[in-house]
């Protein structure tokens, strides 16, 4: 029967998977030679740019904690992800649903999305105390917020004109437009949102730990170790945040995946 | 006007299913306002198919939105089955298609039949056996856990066929519904239309800008013409519409006749040129 298949045949597609993994691992492996090459033979200083064989040294030294530092980054960074990403959902079904809260947030969001965290995280710092994590939490709700506030009210405007036009034949309640038309149209949109989100986060969690508050988070460690000369468990840590930072990306773009399977990706 | 005497066909109702009298359409647009239709009056009996046609801007479809109560008409006034536009839509009393299939592309082909049911409360048993009916009915009986992307075009348009027909309404409004599709297509379609019509008894107000459609699926034909958008003509057909001898219809003298009928209303009353005539003549 005419169904659209994706147009391509097997073999080709199958392919297309081998290079998809192959590309990326050797250009993996060939920047990695380079550098190692550029450290031990080329002679680059150790406080320039550690090689990476003493960079996995640390990390594997320091294991317990890397992960223990991950674990309070990540924290911070997954409560802020969730709270920020909570009320940018609930502001942006306001705000699709009565103008005037959409004229009244947008200078408002607009601005939140140039505050600069160095500016935010020491009068947070000074708020709730020195021993509290809710400022960099604070912090990376902030920066989840704006992505996901903007996606979703973007998604709620998306609703097709025959889409309404239907629901209008149907006599439909405006629950039941909501439920059927409005919020899964909306769905892909919001979760867009949350996975640009999510980068967003951990970077924002991380950075805000550089201006004080407790330590022993993935910035916090970061920080100490350069100052303590300790240049490849610096990069080791750097090395536990791109992890972290991987982590929430891919759990999100599964979330994504799984909230709109069955529909057709472009 | 030219307003010609009802012939009723196979009727299920007493009632007329649409009553169009005296109905002008204005839009306020930021150049101005732009008279959409003028002057109105139109009858469709219970189990009649009419076609409107005419170039692009005549009204046709905002005719049949304000059938739909999708619009509301500056003058005039709409009776459906003898209640007002919007009560007849309030008691679903009618169903719809338009030109594109407006499927909701998360459900499946079985879900997005059964929705109109889903929305009026109908029990999940009884919805799960009228949707097997009307997709035994369209011939996707095979696709019924599919999504709407993975169908074609012509499939899609038959789910939303189905969806409009899943309430058993006594009018179904067509807006342009085969529009998208390859002549082929088309063609099958029409054919399967009149089936489902032949099967079901009910009115319909098909949109169309093809002649050949409009002559082959409709008992009468309403030309329109546009700016403003008025009946020009309204054009009885009186085909042989046995479902046996649907095939064998497009190539009968009848139907050429009903094209040039058709044609020429179109042309505001001027008659087409003899060349054009021709063809059929051979």
């Amino acid at each position: 029967m005419a169904l659209t298949l994706s147009g391509r045949s097997a073999p080709s597609a199958k392919r297309d998977t081998t290079l998809r993994i192959v590309a990326p691992v050797a250009v993996g492996v060939l920047v990695l030679g380079v550098w190692q090459f550029l450290v031990s033979v080329v002679g680059v200083s150790d406080y320039l740019l550690p090689s990476p064989a003493a960079i996995v040294e640390q990390f594997v030294e320091f294991f317990p904690s890397m992960v223990s530092a991950t674990m309070i980054t990540g924290l911070n960074a997954l409560l802020g992800l969730v709270i920020g990403s909570i009320l940018g959902i609930l502001l942006a079904a306001l705000a699709a649903g009565w103008r005037p809260i959409d004229q009244m947030s947008a200078p408002i969001v607009a601005s939140l999305a140039v505050i600069p965290i160095v500016a935010l995280a020491p009068v947070l710092n000074s708020m709730f105390g020195a021993d509290s994590q809710f400022g960099r939490q604070a912090i990376a709700g902030l920066a989840s917020f704006v992505p996901v506030f903007i996606n979703t009210l973007r998604g709620f405007r998306q609703t097709l004109p025959v889409h309404r036009d239907l629901m209008k034949v149907y006599a439909a309640s405006s629950g039941q437009i909501v439920r059927t038309v409005t919020l899964p149209t909306a769905v892909p949109f919001v979760f867009t949102g949350i996975r640009i989100a999510s980068s967003l986060a951990v970077i924002s969690a991380l950075v805000a730990e550089y201006f004080g508050g407790p330590r022993g988070g993935l910035g916090g460690l970061i920080s100490t170790s350069a100052a303590s000369s300790a240049y490849p468990r610096a990069w080791a840590y750097v090395l536990a945040s791109i992890a972290l930072g991987l982590i929430f990306f891919l759990a999100t773009l599964a979330l994504e995946r799984l909230a709109t399977r069955g529909r057709q990706r472009t | 006007m030219t307003q010609l005497p009802e012939t009723p066909v196979a009727p299920t109702r007493t009632v007329d299913a649409v009553t169009v009298t005296g109905v002008d359409k204005t839009f306020d647009t930021r150049s101005g306002q732009v008279d959409a239709l003028t002057g109105i009056d139109l009858t469709v009996s219970a189990g009649e198919f009419i076609s409107l046609i005419g170039p692009s801007g005549c009204g046709k479809s905002t005719l049949m939105r304000l059938i739909a109560d999708l619009d509301q008409p500056t003058a005039g006034t709409v009776t459906v089955f003898g209640k007002s536009a919007k009560q007849a839509r309030l008691d679903q009393d009618y169903g719809i298609a338009f030109q594109q299939a407006g499927l909701l592309p998360w459900r499946t082909v079985a879900a997005n039949v059964g929705l109109p049911l889903e929305l009026h409360g109908a029990s999940g048993r009884d919805r799960t056996a009228r949707v097997g009916e009307l997709l035994d009915m369209v011939g996707l009986s095979d696709f019924a856990d599919r999504y709407p992307d993975q169908l074609s075009g012509g499939m899609q348009q038959r789910v939303a066929i189905a969806r409009a027909l899943a309430e058993k309404p006594d009018l179904l409004l067509m807006d342009e519904p085969f529009g998208a599709l390859d002549e082929m297509t088309r063609e099958r379609m029409q054919t399967e239309l009149l089936r489902i019509c032949a099967e079901t008894g009910a009115a319909v107000v098909f949109v169309t800008h093809s002649i050949p459609e409009a002559v082959y699926l409709s008992d009468r034909v309403v030309v329109m013409s546009p700016r403003p958008g008025r009946i020009q003509e309204i054009v009885p057909m009186g085909l042989n519409r046995d479902p046996a001898h649907a095939e064998a219809l497009r190539e009968e003298r009848a139907f050429f006749d009903g094209v040039t009928a058709v044609r020429e209303a179109l042309h505001t009353g001027s008659p087409v040129p003899t060349g054009a005539r021709g063809v059929e003549n051979r």
